[in-house]
């Protein structure tokens, strides 16, 4: 019998993951924490502390007040030096808390022992009051504040909860890490999530390059009575949020929410996330981050505390600056280069990916010679020739009419284009017109 | 000659008058009346197409100036003041006078002076980069060197400088306003010429504190207010930690150039100033010499008063103690 897999399109990259067995390990905590107010999707928090002020770890730094929006908790104890606007690893400066290191004092209430804690406590609305406070976002890297997700419209019901242990990016491996490491606690993590968003069935999406990791939650999920683990087939982009939904139940109707198929997705890490904040009241303060790539000497995975900059992981990881031509914050196919190393690492980093010189330059880019490639793997079933050419021109009602609003962004297009043509950026500059023209047609 | 040609003459003949006479009725039923002043004027406008008067394209902007029976609000930048008094007998009307302006880029950011701290491999134009990057000089507001501005312009009155990656407008600019609708942040702005194409305007757009905006630009402006407190026609404001200079309200008196502390004030086509005379050096010595004695004086005066007074209060507490005593 075949793997389940998504209908539409899909490519197969190299997979890369060079840094698979390498363990978690714990990073040192850094002397200075840069630690941006804005890293989430929605509108940045507001700061709540002062210059000069004293913090301890697990501190509330800003509050999310609009409804889209995620608070923010010390990941250092120390002094508050700045609140000023520094580059992250967007390339733009935004309004950051500096906080000057002194020691690791906790909060009190937060449990930090290693203990497996199983009973779940609190009850539905308890839970989703508790992922808002603790600060969880969505730890695949799109970063969007999990309590949104929890609260189910009106009318609706979930029928299934799926977690995307998929981590399709090449090179990526900091998913894989927590499903063999962590995936008890994971798995409680599910069972937290279920009872929140009262459903009794769960389904964790894994890639078949991670036997290991298949086998591991599979043994882990006999106890777990509701949680089935699938492995799925390894297609560039089964990660992406329609794409497992489409391999796992059914298609998502096209402009709509995967709770229109009565499914909520959540990445494994954000569900770890969630099994510490619920059961050790600890909020999101650190996560594991890849440091990989052909110049890295000493690819790894290690547990970092947020608002380290990246210069260290770097400097750790026994690095060839001289080989290297370009950094991404993410993976190849959807991170972004970095524009300096004193970018922090934020709630959305999951992997930082040194790219060798021959490979950091864009191919030259050639004429379009129709061949269909693009079209034939996009996930999404656009048409990126067409799209790119009508963005480039202006043409945004005609964009919209050929849903360009529904790109994720993938990069498969790039990818297989054989003249190098630059499709994914007409892309993203015709839905940003787009997404403009819509929101001033709803203002009238 | 066959009866059935005859027949088949004066039956398509007879067709053939009846599509006339039913063709001519409907024409005039469905003609279409035209002023024949917008003919005219169409004939005199220049015929660029270019959309500088707001409107699409020349016969578009004779129909609405015919139609509105007033020139206030109608100006063709190609033709500009000549035109529309040439335009004005042909309607009846009035020609407004307007001042003459051109684009003018208010970035300085160079290579020099806002150097690129990253290689940048990306879609050059503009439009894209600006949400992919604040640029590699690091200024989010300052050009970009694109170029979206020039492959914009319709009258071949823009280029782009490859030593300093910033656009340059020529001469010939009319002012359609092409350049600036290109522009994605706003740089480019449409100001008046000035006497002699002498005009000063403020060379940046950065709204970021004065030190993040140095951080970046070594010719930034930082919103010192320098320029405001010099100037006497209230030509110059600064709001968001940077300046800008009103161009109607504006008399030239070049203060705020002079005053600016980071350069950023531009001032165009004026003749160089006349190097100050040099200060007579024995003069000036004397002058501080006397400064620094009168000022010794004073403080000898004050040093004898104070002894005197503290003298005065021993003599009194010694007096009062002998009285206690």
């Amino acid at each position: 019998m075949g793997l389940l897999t998504f209908k539409i399109g899909g490519i197969h990259p190299p997979e890369n993951k060079m840094s698979a067995s390498a363990a978690i390990e714990e990073f040192a905590i850094p002397k200075q924490a840069v630690v941006p107010l804005a890293q989430h999707l929605g509108v940045p928090a507001k700061v709540q502390v002062k210059r000069g002020e004293m913090v301890k770890v697990g501190q509330l730094l800003a509050k999310g007040e609009a409804f889209i929006s995620a608070d923010i908790h010390s990941p250092v104890s120390g002094k508050v030096f700045k609140i000023e606007p520094r580059v992250d690893s967007t390339g733009f400066r935004k309004e950051s808390v500096v906080i000057n290191v002194e020691g690791d004092e906790w909060l009190e209430n937060i449990d930090r022992s290693d203990d497996l804690v199983k009973e779940i406590k609190l009850s539905e609305s308890e839970i989703v009051k508790r992922i808002h406070e603790m600060g969880i976002v969505g730890m695949g890297g799109a970063t969007f504040p999990s309590h949104v997700k929890y609260m189910v419209p009106q009318g609706k019901t979930v029928d299934y909860l799926i977690i995307n242990g998929v981590e399709c990016e090449p090179y990526l491996t900091s998913d894989h890490r927590i499903m063999l490491e962590k995936g008890e606690e994971m798995l409680i993590g599910v069972s937290i999530m279920m009872k929140a968003l009262k459903t009794d069935k769960a389904i964790i999406g894994i890639e078949n390059n991670k036997p290991d990791a298949i086998a591991n939650l599979e043994k882990l999920a006999a106890n777990y009575p509701g949680i089935s683990i699938k492995p799925l087939k390894v297609q560039y982009p089964q990660g992406g949020e329609k794409q497992l939904i489409d391999a796992l139940i059914r298609q998502v109707p096209s402009g709509k929410l995967p709770i229109e198929v009565g499914c909520v997705v959540n990445n494994v890490g954000t569900a770890y996330a969630i099994y510490e904040a619920v059961q050790k009241n600890k909020p999101l303060i650190e996560r594991v981050v890849t440091v990989t790539g052909k110049p890295v000497g000493k690819p790894s995975n290690y547990k970092v505390r947020i608002g380290t900059p990246i210069t260290e992981l770097i400097e750790k990881s026994d690095c060839s600056m001289d080989a290297t031509g370009k950094i991404i914050n993410g993976g190849p196919m959807m991170g972004k280069a970095l524009v300096t190393l004193d970018a922090p690492v934020t709630k959305g980093t999951s992997g930082i990916l040194l790219i060798e010189n021959e490979k950091a330059k864009r191919v030259p880019i050639m004429n379009c010679i129709r061949c269909g490639k693009c079209t034939t793997v996009c996930p999404m079933g656009l048409e990126p020739h067409l799209l790119s050419i009508i963005a480039r021109q202006g043409e945004n009602e005609q964009c919209e009419d050929e849903r360009i609003m529904d790109c994720i962004e993938c990069g498969s297009c790039v990818y297989t284009c054989p003249s190098g043509r630059p499709l994914l950026d007409n892309i993203r500059l015709g839905k940003s017109n787009v997404g403009f023209m819509i929101r001033n047609r709803s203002k009238k | 000659m066959d009866i059935s040609i005859i027949n088949a003459i004066w039956v398509m003949a007879a067709i053939g008058g009846a599509a006339a006479v039913i063709l001519y009725f409907v024409a005039q039923k469905f003609k279409v009346i035209e002023d024949p002043k917008i003919d005219i004027v169409d004939e005199a406008l220049p015929g660029a197409n270019c959309g500088g008067c707001g409107f699409a394209g020349c016969r578009a902007f004779a129909e609405g100036l015919v139609k509105a029976g007033t020139m206030e609000g109608f100006f063709c930048p190609v033709g500009g003041n000549d035109l529309m008094k040439g335009l004005a007998p042909i309607l009846g009307l009035e020609a407004e006078e307007k001042k003459p302006q051109i684009a003018v880029l208010r970035c300085n950011g160079s290579i020099k002076n806002s150097i690129p701290k990253f290689d940048y491999d990306g879609d050059q134009t503009c439009s894209f980069t600006t949400n992919l990057t604040a640029g590699t000089g690091g200024c989010s507001f300052g050009c970009l060197g694109g170029g979206e501005c020039v492959d914009a312009c319709d009258f071949d009155a823009m280029y782009m400088d490859p030593e300093t990656n910033l656009p340059v407008v020529k001469e010939n600019c009319i002012a359609c306003g092409a350049c600036v609708a290109a522009c994605p942040r706003d740089i480019l702005e449409l100001r008046n010429r000035g006497p002699k194409e002498k005009r000063i305007f403020v060379s940046c757009v950065n709204e970021e504190k004065g030190p993040l905006a140095k951080l970046n630009c070594s010719v930034a402006c930082i919103g010192c207010k320098a320029c405001v407190k010099v100037c006497n026609f209230d030509a110059v404001h600064v709001n968001n930690f940077l300046a800008y200079i009103d161009y109607d309200k504006c008399t030239l008196c070049r203060k705020c150039v002079e005053v600016c502390p980071t350069d950023a004030i531009h001032e165009i086509h004026f003749k160089p100033r006349k190097p100050k005379p040099p200060k007579d050096e024995t003069k000036v010595k004397a002058k501080v010499e006397k400064k620094v004695e009168a000022k010794t004086e004073v403080k000898v005066e004050a040093k004898a008063e104070a002894k005197v007074e503290a003298e005065a209060k021993v003599e009194a507490e010694a007096k009062t103690e002998g009285d206690n005593k």
